[in-house]
């Protein structure tokens, strides 16, 4: 009896697949050119109604990447919500939406599509990562998205003529290793130097900017594999080479990992984290309950230096740091106010002077025009200026070296900006200005 | 009933897979052409998924091999396909034959390493190459892209194509809909020669060697070049299904190919049922709609953005345990016994 | 030379690590000839309940006992819940539910405590001893983790050899009619495999918590290795599982160190495959070489 139930197999696997077909597309709506796109009068574009503009993004909210990274959108949310109580921009309120992809950047393609075309987002603002994120940068560009503020600092997003609609944020790793790489050539001129990368762009460019300064100087350059979490001999061949400075350019949880690591060896160099890796409050928290138990020194990051380029939460009586924890308590979910839910208000707050500058009819093209005219000239939560341009849609030009001390950070230098390749760097002497009263921008429509 | 469906259909079976497949041709084109852009895209995606699944229930269904390394073989069509088509010189059917071959001389040097290892120990040897695999797209990061992967140009849609449906249909055809019409298409190519294949001499050997080895081997079978073969077969349509990923992802990047990718295959072909080539649709199926159904049933039920997402793999998860409990055989194994049920019940014997 | 003294090192505490791990599948394998894949996320999430009782201001070692007791009551819970219908079935039907058990359960912890960093404590220095004026890469908790290592391999030895217990515990593995014939409940020898299992799991947690970051997911990366130890000891034997955990550690600590982090895995990989062409029961397998 079960040979002619073998031969109808595939008849009934293609009626299988095609009830899975039909039951599946059923609720699906109708096709996105039909729909209601156009409706509500005085919309300008997609994703725009008279009283709403839609925004997306994804982020690893589950899985390894997740840690840390969850928040990020968490901020970014407390943020647009703080906004839409307070009136929105232009009379719109603004509606954010974001997806998981768990850091697999198969994923990215499938929620960044369901971003586009199923909720049809104006523009994508502050999607997570280097690998995720250039699986769909030509898709957001053939569609013409603006793709906005990528959570990476990478400098694949600064393409203007490749990808128009792209737009990088934070300071790239290269800007950031060659403001290090100088800090090193002039303060410590003889120390040798041992890098420890993580192995991808972000070490990659890292290592390239610091060694535009001090290649000289550096005898070893370790690098790890993500996702690898025992990095004892990587510690181990710095310490054999005798590196007395190692920076670092890895994600926070190595810095705390390199930190246990080096204490098994009783091996204390000058540590130097990049931004990325370094956040003080929690490398500091993760830290602090060894010392609770049976390690004795307090603060194993204390003395480490790193670089800033946004006020963080252990400055608590910076203005901007203030409006971010008036933020957070009045419409932030729970847990408390970190510097990854900063760093999401502070791409919001950026989203929203963008949004401002394309008008009170926003278009996907007038926001891209808008930021590469004005966005130069914005000022926010960052001490430096973006490098927006028609030539250039590279973000943040620079960061200042401190220290990380107690709680907190001690100035070592100067705010000092520059650009990538030769360019060289320069202080950036402009006073960093308060956020406004009312905590939201105020940019005036360009053209 | 059967012998109406008897009397209906042709009597040979390749005439009969033939016409059920231009049948499901039919149904997909109605589908697509009714569908949003992002279902569109969401076919896609299952394709490939179904693509490798069907692949493996070859394997792992029919001649009881287990592999949790076939997100490996993907991952190495899908590198294939990326480096033949960055410089655009080589179209893109021939980028898949040649992804499909290069997975398939591959599954030959796995296979025979693979046939000499039996349960854990064959499982355990996958695995190790589900994770080692992607690590040499970092360590040759100058050939394939390091960490950040090779970025891919996904074939856009021909002219002609394009004019051809918009006569048929009056719709236009978008890259979404288009790359789902080259996902099916070669879905549909696969299950017509997996069909074939399961109903002649080679699925019968299969299933032999599974059911028992001393039997098959004293029946004068060579078990170990059969083991390999199944495996040749397999690894080829997981290259096949490494293909179409990368031009629907438009990236092949390591992150993309991680043990969960090799174990939600394995997953989708047993949770369909395992030995069933609709089995595996209907588990690549479940891969691809029930997460982000639980996330948006999450958040309409007022979960925050975060909680929806953690919903989703702890429903999948709970979904494959009560599965197995219910259904030992799968969804088919369910489908079958109601349908044997019903037979009897309708007293049609 | 120091240097290749703190790879070694940091490789055989390393090592420690996985064979604690590949116990507790080689234990599960016996009792019931199933690969858990769940073990990881078993004792992640015993681990939190140490971690939450730590937090609430208990000791350590409070915490570390109530966790290697939960690992007892869950391992008995789901081999009674989920394990007991799937075994005896088709053997990936059970491979499946293992799956299942370990994405729902990590994806439970993630809601339950939350997907970020914590730090756990260890119960003793994590400084490395000094010796001769340097420092080696040995350090006191180390020395706690190679002990427990050693304590529950002899144990489970013992066990399996000398106690009347142990002999139920493999007759019910070995045939389960005859054990039953033979007035061994087989039934309630199944739970008590997979209870001792979770524990040696929860154990393995724990240690590799001890000193280090946990997140929900931390256990991803050792259950690849633990495995490959396991199989490539044999799964059938305890000192198997210790050693392939050993070889395992220090061999990819050396590659590590010295060829680049990026061929870890690949090195594992290389590792299990020639073992296994030359072994394909394992290293320390007594099987006869099947025929076919």
């Amino acid at each position: 009896m079960s040979r002619p139930a073998r031969h109808r197999g595939l008849v009934a696997g293609a009626l299988v697949a095609i009830a899975a077909l039909v039951v599946s597309s059923c609720g699906a709506g109708g096709r996105p050119e039909d729909g209601e796109g156009g409706g509500g009068g005085g919309a300008s574009d997609v994703g725009v109604t008279a009283d709403t503009v839609k925004v997306g993004a994804h982020f690893p909210l589950t899985g390894v990447a997740a840690p840390g990274y969850s928040e990020i959108p968490t901020g970014a949310k407390a943020y647009f919500e703080y906004v839409n109580a307070n009136g929105g921009v232009h009379g719109r309120t603004i509606e954010y939406v974001f997806r998981d992809d768990a850091y697999n950047p198969t994923n990215t393609s499938q929620v960044t599509n369901e971003l586009v075309l199923q909720d049809e987002i104006f523009a994508m603002v502050g999607g997570l990562g280097t690998p995720t994120h250039s699986a769909v940068l030509d898709f957001l560009n053939g569609e013409g998205v603006p793709d906005l503020f990528v959570s990476s600092g990478s400098l694949l997003w600064d393409q203007p003529e490749q990808n128009p609609m792209t737009f990088g944020w934070q300071p790239d790793y290269e800007v950031e290793g060659k403001i290090i790489g100088q800090y090193v050539k002039q303060n410590m001129p003889d120390a040798k130097v041992g890098l420890f990368l993580q192995d991808d762009d972000f070490g990659e460019d890292g290592e390239k900017g610091a060694r535009a300064y001090i290649d000289d100087q550096i005898v070893a350059a370790e690098r790890y594999a993500p996702g690898n979490t025992d990095i004892g001999p990587q510690i181990a061949a710095l310490q054999a080479a005798g590196a007395e400075v190692i920076i670092g350019f890895n994600v926070p949880s190595y810095t705390a990992l390199s930190q246990l690591t080096a204490l098994r060896l009783n091996y204390k160099p000058q540590w130097i984290y990049s931004n990325v890796g370094s956040d003080p409050a929690l490398v500091g928290a993760l830290l602090s309950r060894f010392s609770e138990g049976k390690v004795t020194d307090a603060s194993l990051i204390d003395g480490a230096i790193t670089t800033e380029y946004l006020p963080g939460v252990e400055e608590s009586d910076d203005p901007w740091t203030r409006l971010w924890q008036k933020v957070w308590d009045a419409h932030g979910g729970e847990g408390k106010l970190t510097n990854y839910r900063i760093y999401g208000m502070s791409q919001a707050y950026t989203f929203v002077q963008a949004l401002q500058a394309a008008g009170p009819e926003p278009t996907r093209e007038g926001i891209v025009e808008a930021l590469e005219r004005v966005g130069g000239e914005l000022r926010g939560p960052a001490f430096v200026p973006y490098r927006y341009s028609a030539d250039s849609h590279a973000g943040l030009s620079g960061v200042k070296v401190v220290r990380i001390s107690g709680d907190g950070t001690k100035d070592l230098g100067p705010v000092q900006v520059t650009d990538n390749g030769d360019a060289d760097i320069t202080e950036h002497t402009e006073k960093h200005a308060p956020p406004p009263p009312d905590g939201i921008p105020d940019v005036q429509p360009v053209g | 009933m059967r012998a109406l469906v008897h009397r209906v259909l042709p009597s040979s079976v390749l005439l009969r897979h033939v016409l059920a497949v231009l049948a499901a041709l039919v149904v997909v084109v109605l589908v697509l052409e009714t569908t949003s852009q992002f279902r569109n895209s969401q076919f896609a995606t299952m394709s490939y998924y179904a693509i490798a699944a069907v692949g493996l229930t070859v394997l792992t269904g029919l001649n009881g091999q287990i592999s949790l390394g076939h997100g490996a073989l993907m991952a190495v069509g899908a590198y294939t396909t990326a480096l033949l088509l960055a410089d655009g010189a080589v179209p893109f059917p021939l980028a898949m034959l040649a992804a499909t071959a290069v997975t398939a001389l591959v599954g030959v040097v796995v296979g025979a390493a693979a046939a000499r290892l039996h349960g854990p120990y064959l499982a355990g040897a996958t695995l190790a190459l589900a994770v080692g695999v992607p690590g040499l797209a970092i360590y040759f990061d100058g050939l394939l892209g390091g960490e950040q992967g090779l970025r891919v140009s996904s074939p856009r849609p021909p002219d002609w194509l394009d004019d051809a449906l918009y006569f048929l249909t009056a719709n236009d055809l978008t890259g979404a809909k288009y790359l789902a019409y080259l996902g099916w298409g070669t879905l549909l190519l696969v299950l017509l020669l997996l069909a074939n294949l399961m109903a002649g001499r080679y699925g019968r050997v299969w299933r032999a060697v599974r059911d028992d080895e001393v039997a098959a081997e004293l029946a004068g079978l060579r078990l170990g070049r059969l083991r390999v073969l199944a495996f040749v077969v397999s690894a080829a349509c997981a290259g096949l299904a490494g293909s179409v990923l990368a031009m629907v992802v438009r990236l092949a990047a390591p992150s993309g190919f991680t043990i969960v990718l090799s174990l939600s295959l394995l997953t989708a072909v047993v949770v369909g049922g395992l030995g069933s080539l609709t089995g595996a649709l209907l588990g690549s199926a479940l891969l691809v709609f029930l997460p982000p159904a639980v996330t948006n049933v999450g958040t309409s039920a007022g979960l925050t953005g975060v909680q929806a997402a953690q919903l989703a793999p702890f429903v999948y998860g709970v979904v494959l345990v009560v599965v197995m409990l219910v259904a030992p055989g799968g969804v088919m194994g369910l489908v079958r016994s109601w349908r044997r049920r019903g037979l009897r019940q309708g007293g049609s014997r | 030379m120091q240097q290749f003294l703190n790879v070694t090192l940091g490789g055989l505490a390393q090592g420690a690590i996985y064979a604690a791990f590949a116990l507790a599948l080689v234990l599960i394998w016996r009792a019931t000839r199933i690969i858990n894949f769940a073990q990881g996320a078993m004792a992640m999430f015993t681990t939190y309940l140490a971690l939450v009782l730590i937090e609430s201001g208990q000791s350590y070692w409070t915490g570390f006992a109530v966790a290697l007791a939960g690992g007892l009551v869950l391992g008995a819970l789901v081999e009674r819940v989920v394990m007991r219908p799937v075994e005896g079935g088709p053997e990936l039907n059970a491979v499946i539910v293992t799956l299942g058990l370990f994405v729902a359960l990590q994806a439970l912890a993630a809601i339950l405590f939350g997907a970020t960093f914590q730090s756990f404590p260890a119960p003793f220095g994590l400084r490395g001893f000094t010796v001769g004026g340097t420092t080696i890469a040995f350090t006191p908790f180390s020395v706690f983790v190679i002990g427990s290592v050693v304590v529950v391999m002899l144990g489970l030895v013992a066990l399996f050899r000398f106690t009347d217990l142990g002999l139920r515990m493999r007759a019910s593995a070995f045939s389960q009619e005859v054990a039953r014939l033979l007035g061994v409940r087989v039934g309630r020898m199944l739970t008590l495999g997979w209870a001792f299992a979770a524990v040696v799991g929860s154990l393995a947690g724990l240690l590799i918590a001890g000193g280090n970051l946990v997140h929900p997911a931390y256990m991803d990366a050792v259950i690849v290795y633990g495995f490959v130890a396991a199989v490539l000891g044999g799964l059938e034997s305890p000192a198997g599982a210790v050693a392939g955990g050993l070889i395992i550690g220090l061999a990819l600590s050396y590659v590590s160190g010295y060829l680049g982090s990026e061929l870890v895995t690949l090195a594992a990989l290389a590792i299990l495959v020639a073992v296994l062409l030359v072994r394909p029961h394992g290293l320390f397998s007594r099987v006869a070489e099947r025929r076919v």
